[in-house]
C-alpha cells in the first residue's frame, strides 16, 4: 500500500476508534509518520504476512482465541474501505493487559494493516477502523499482553467481488 | 362441489389427501364459509405476509423454478427450498395437477395455468387481507417484506408512488427494503417519510462512516395485551448486488451479532412476549441467521423468491418462511402468544389464484387511476411468443434467452450477459408480449446496455464471481440471484466446486474460449454509472422486427456428472444429465 493512503486511512481508523470507545487513551504507535522515533517501518513495509509477522509480533504462529473477537463483513461493500472490529475480552488491570494488537490481511501488498497499542487506562481493548483489500482475502488479528501472551482470531475471509446480479 | 375447511387445509399441504378444487366452484362459494380461503379463528395475533410483489399490481404468470440446486457441500442437497417439481410435491405430499401443485411446482406449467389462471394482484390480494381484517379484527398485523417498489414501468415511471399508494391502501404495519434503494437514498427517505403509511424497519443498515443506525432497527406493539416485536432486516447485500451509488452513504450487511442485540433488548427491556423478523436475507441466510442468534420466534422471508413449504422450516426454536414472490401467496401465522413465549400457531401459504378470489372495488379503481396515464403505451404489442417464456431459474430462463439474442443482435456483439434477476413474469405460448411485459423483465432505475470488450480470462472471471454468490457453501456468501444468464456462451459447470473452479470448457460460439483473447459482449445493469440505451428499448425494437419469437436454441450449461439426481433439479435432460 502507498504510504499516503495507508496514512490517510490509518488517520480515518484512529478518529473512529476515539468516537467509539469514547473514554481510554490510545497511544496508537502508528502517529503520523514514518520519520516518526519508534515507527515500526519493517513490520509495515513487509511485502509477504510471514515477514511481516515476524517483524512486528516476532513469530508467524500464534494460537487462535475466542477472546480475540474479529468482525468484518463476509462480503466488501467497497474493498477501498473494509470496516473491521476488533474487541479483546481481556483484563486491563496494570499486572494484567492487553498492550498492542496488530492486523494482518494476507496477501495486501503489505501485510500488516495496522498495529495499535493500549495501556490499562484505554479500559477495553477495542478499535474498529477500515482497511483496504485488493482482493478477497484472509483477515486476522493477533493481541499481545503486556507479559507477552499471544492470541490470534480466528482468520476470517472477506470477499471482494464485482457485485451485481442480486434476486 | 362442496368445498369444507378440510379440502382447503388438504390444499395448503396440512392434511394428507388433497382434493381438486376448480376456480369457478370456490367462486360462487366465496365468503359463504365454505370457500378454500375460510381459516378458522386461533389465537391472539394474526400475522399476515406478503413479499416481494415486484410492483405487480395486476394478476401474472408465475413458474416456480425448474432448477434451484442445492449443492452436498453446501449440506443443502434435496434439503428446502432446494427440492422442485415432482420431488418437491413428493416430499410435501402434493398431488400434481391441483391448485396447490399449480402453485407450488413448475410441472405442467402451462396447462394448469389455463386451468386456474393468473396470480397475485393488489386487488385480489386486498380483498383477501380485507377478510381476514374483518375475521379477526385487531389481532391482525400486516407485513411486507420488502421488493415492493420494482419491476413494472408504472413502478419506475413513478418512482415508486403508484406502489406507495397500493401498500397504504392495503393499510401495511411494517415494511424493510431492497430494490427500494435503487431509487437513491433521497427518494427513500422522502417516500418512507411523507408517504408511506407503514413503519419501514432496518437493524442492519448504518450511516458511513459513524455506523449510526439510519432507520429503526425495530418496533413493539401491543396486540390482545401482548406485547409483539417487529424487527427489520434489509437486503444486506444491497450496495453489493445493485449499484452502491444510489446509496454512497449507507453501509449494509447481516449483523448477526447486532441482531442478537436488538432481540435481547427487545425481550429484557421492552419485555416483548414475542420476537418477529421481517427479512430481506433469502432463505439460506435466514436459515444460517436462524441458527446463530437465539430467542427469534418467527422470520417472515423474502429476497429469493422461494416458497419455504408449504410448512414452515425450522431451525432450533425458530420457524421460518419465505413467501414467494409476486403477489403469488399471502402467509397467514396464527399465534397463540403467552407471556414471553409461542404457545402454538397454525400456519397457512394462501395461493393468491386470481380467479378464485374477487377483486377489491377500491384497489381495482387505485389500479386503473394509476396506470391510466401510461395504459396506451404499456399495451403496444410487440411480437407473439412461441414458447413459454420465464426467468426465475438458476440458469438461462426462457425469456433472458431471448432478451440475450436481442442484445446480441441489435449491439453485434458476439455474446451477451444479461443479469441472474429472480423477478420477471412468464408469457404462455401464443401470447402477445407487450411494451408492458418487456419492462416486466427490465423496469430498473440503471438500464443502460454496455459492450465491454472482455478477454477470455475476465469472461471467465465474471462468470466464476457470480457462480459463487449462488453456490458458496456458506449461506453468509449467498447474494440471492441466479446464475449470470449467457448469450451464445457454453459452458460445464461444477455447482459443487470452489471459485475458479466451478467453470470448465467455456466456448463462445462453440469454440474454446482462449484466455488473452477479446470478445464482444453486450450487457445491462452495470454496477457503475455508465452512459447507453435502455435495455427496454433494445429489447422492444428487437421483438418488433422479430414478430414471432421462441427461446431456442438454450445456451444452458451442461452439468456435472455429481449432479445427476439432484432434487433441485426438474429437467435433468436440459443440462445432458
Amino acid at each position: 500500500m502507498e504510504q499516503m493512503k495507508r496514512r490517510k486511512f490509518l488517520g480515518v481508523s484512529a478518529v473512529g476508534m476515539a468516537a467509539v470507545a469514547g473514554s481510554g487513551v490510545l497511544v496508537p504507535a502508528i502517529a503520523n509518520a514514518a520519520n516518526v522515533a519508534g515507527w515500526p517501518a519493517a513490520a509495515f513495509d513487509a511485502k509477504k504476512l510471514d515477514e511481516a509477522m515476524k517483524d512486528s509480533i516476532d513469530t508467524t504462529s500464534v494460537k487462535t482465541s475466542a477472546k480475540v473477537r474479529l468482525t468484518a463483513p463476509t462480503i466488501a461493500e467497497n474493498g477501498a474501505a473494509v470496516p473491521v472490529t476488533v474487541d479483546v475480552d481481556h483484563p486491563m488491570t496494570a499486572d494484567d493487559y492487553i498492550e498492542s494488537v496488530y492486523l494482518y490481511v494476507d496477501h495486501n501488498p503489505t501485510p500488516l494493516a495496522s498495529a495499535f497499542h493500549f495501556t490499562p487506562d484505554s479500559g477495553h481493548a477495542y478499535f474498529q477502523e477500515r482497511i483496504k483489500m485488493a482482493k478477497t482475502d484472509m483477515v486476522r488479528a493477533v493481541a499481545r499482553t503486556n507479559k507477552g501472551v499471544m492470541m490470534s482470531s480466528k482468520p476470517q475471509e472477506i470477499k471482494v467481488t464485482i457485485g451485481g446480479c442480486g434476486g | 362441489m362442496n368445498l369444507s375447511r378440510r379440502d382447503f387445509m388438504a390444499m395448503m399441504g396440512i392434511a394428507g389427501a388433497t382434493g381438486f378444487l376448480s376456480p369457478s366452484a370456490i367462486a360462487s362459494s366465496w365468503g359463504s364459509g365454505k370457500d378454500p380461503y375460510e381459516i378458522p379463528e386461533y389465537g391472539n395475533v394474526t400475522l399476515l405476509h406478503i413479499t416481494d410483489t415486484h410492483a405487480q399490481l395486476l394478476p401474472v404468470w408465475w413458474r416456480e423454478p425448474g432448477t434451484n440446486i442445492g449443492t452436498r457441500e453446501q449440506k443443502e442437497w434435496g434439503v428446502t427450498p432446494h427440492m422442485v417439481g415432482d420431488k418437491k410435491l413428493e416430499y410435501y405430499g402434493i398431488k400434481a395437477g391441483t391448485p396447490e401443485g399449480y402453485a407450488l411446482s413448475c410441472m405442467d406449467f402451462d396447462t394448469l395455468a389455463h386451468k386456474y389462471g393468473k396470480i397475485g394482484g393488489y386487488a385480489h390480494i386486498a380483498t383477501l387481507v380485507k377478510r381476514y381484517r374483518e375475521q379477526v379484527g385487531k389481532k391482525a398485523i400486516l407485513l411486507d417484506g420488502g421488493d415492493a417498489w420494482q419491476g413494472s414501468a408504472t413502478s419506475l415511471w413513478t418512482k415508486a408512488e403508484d406502489m406507495v399508494g397500493a401498500q397504504n391502501l392495503l393499510k401495511e404495519d411494517y415494511f424493510v427494503g431492497h430494490w427500494e434503494f435503487t431509487y437513491g437514498a433521497d427518494r427513500v427517505e422522502y417516500l418512507l417519510k411523507h408517504k408511506l403509511k407503514a413503519k419501514f424497519l432496518s437493524q442492519n443498515v448504518f450511516t458511513i462512516p459513524w455506523d449510526e443506525p439510519v432507520f429503526d432497527p425495530y418496533d413493539i406493539r401491543e396486540v390482545s395485551g401482548r406485547k409483539v416485536a417487529v424487527i427489520g432486516q434489509s437486503f444486506p447485500f444491497t450496495p453489493i448486488a445493485n449499484p452502491a451509488y444510489f446509496v454512497p452513504k449507507w453501509s449494509f450487511g447481516i449483523h448477526p451479532g447486532h441482531m442478537q442485540k436488538m432481540v435481547d433488548e427487545c425481550r429484557q427491556k421492552h419485555k416483548a412476549d414475542i420476537v418477529l423478523v421481517l427479512s430481506h436475507n433469502g432463505a439460506d441466510v435466514d436459515k444460517k441467521m436462524a441458527s446463530q442468534v437465539n430467542g427469534i420466534d418467527i422470520i417472515l422471508g423474502g429476497h429469493t423468491h422461494e416458497i419455504m413449504g408449504p410448512r414452515p422450516v425450522k431451525i432450533n426454536n425458530t420457524l421460518i418462511i419465505n413467501t414467494s414472490t409476486n403477489g403469488k401467496f399471502l402467509a397467514r401465522f396464527d399465534l397463540d402468544v403467552g407471556k414471553g413465549k409461542l404457545n402454538g400457531w397454525r400456519f397457512n401459504y394462501l395461493p393468491i389464484i386470481s380467479n378464485m378470489i374477487p377483486e377489491d372495488q377500491e384497489m381495482a379503481d387505485y389500479i386503473n387511476k394509476v396506470r391510466a396515464p401510461y395504459a396506451k403505451k404499456l399495451a403496444e404489442p410487440l411480437a407473439v411468443t412461441e414458447s413459454l417464456l420465464y426467468r426465475r431459474d438458476n440458469f438461462n430462463g426462457t425469456f433472458d434467452q431471448i432478451l440475450c439474442d436481442a442484445l446480441r443482435e441489435e449491439m453485434d456483439c458476439e455474446a451477451a450477459f444479461s443479469p441472474g434477476f429472480r423477478w420477471g413474469y412468464c408469457k404462455l405460448p401464443g401470447e402477445t408480449i407487450t411494451m408492458e411485459d418487456v419492462m416486466g423483465q427490465t423496469a430498473i432505475t440503471y438500464p443502460q446496455v454496455t459492450v465491454t470488450e472482455y478477454t477470455g480470462a475476465e469472461l471467465k472471471n465474471v462468470m466464476e464471481q457470480v457462480a459463487d454468490n449462488l453456490f458458496n457453501p456458506n449461506p453468509y456468501y449467498i447474494q440471492g440471484g441466479d446464475m449470470i444468464r449467457v448469450g451464445n456462451i457454453q459452458y460445464t459447470m461444477n455447482p459443487g466446486e470452489t471459485i475458479d473452479k466451478r467453470i470448465t470448457d467455456l466456448r463462445v460460439g462453440g469454440k474454446m474460449v482462449q484466455a488473452n483473447k477479446r470478445y464482444k459482449v453486450a450487457g445491462w445493469g452495470a454496477m457503475q454509472k455508465v452512459e447507453g440505451t435502455p435495455v427496454w428499448d433494445i429489447f422492444a425494437k428487437w421483438l418488433r422486427s422479430k414478430k414471432t419469437v421462441s427461446a431456442n436454441p438454450r445456451d444452458l450449461p451442461v452439468l456435472t456428472k455429481n449432479m445427476a439426481g439432484n432434487p433441485g433439479i426438474a429437467f435433468p435432460k436440459e443440462y445432458d444429465l
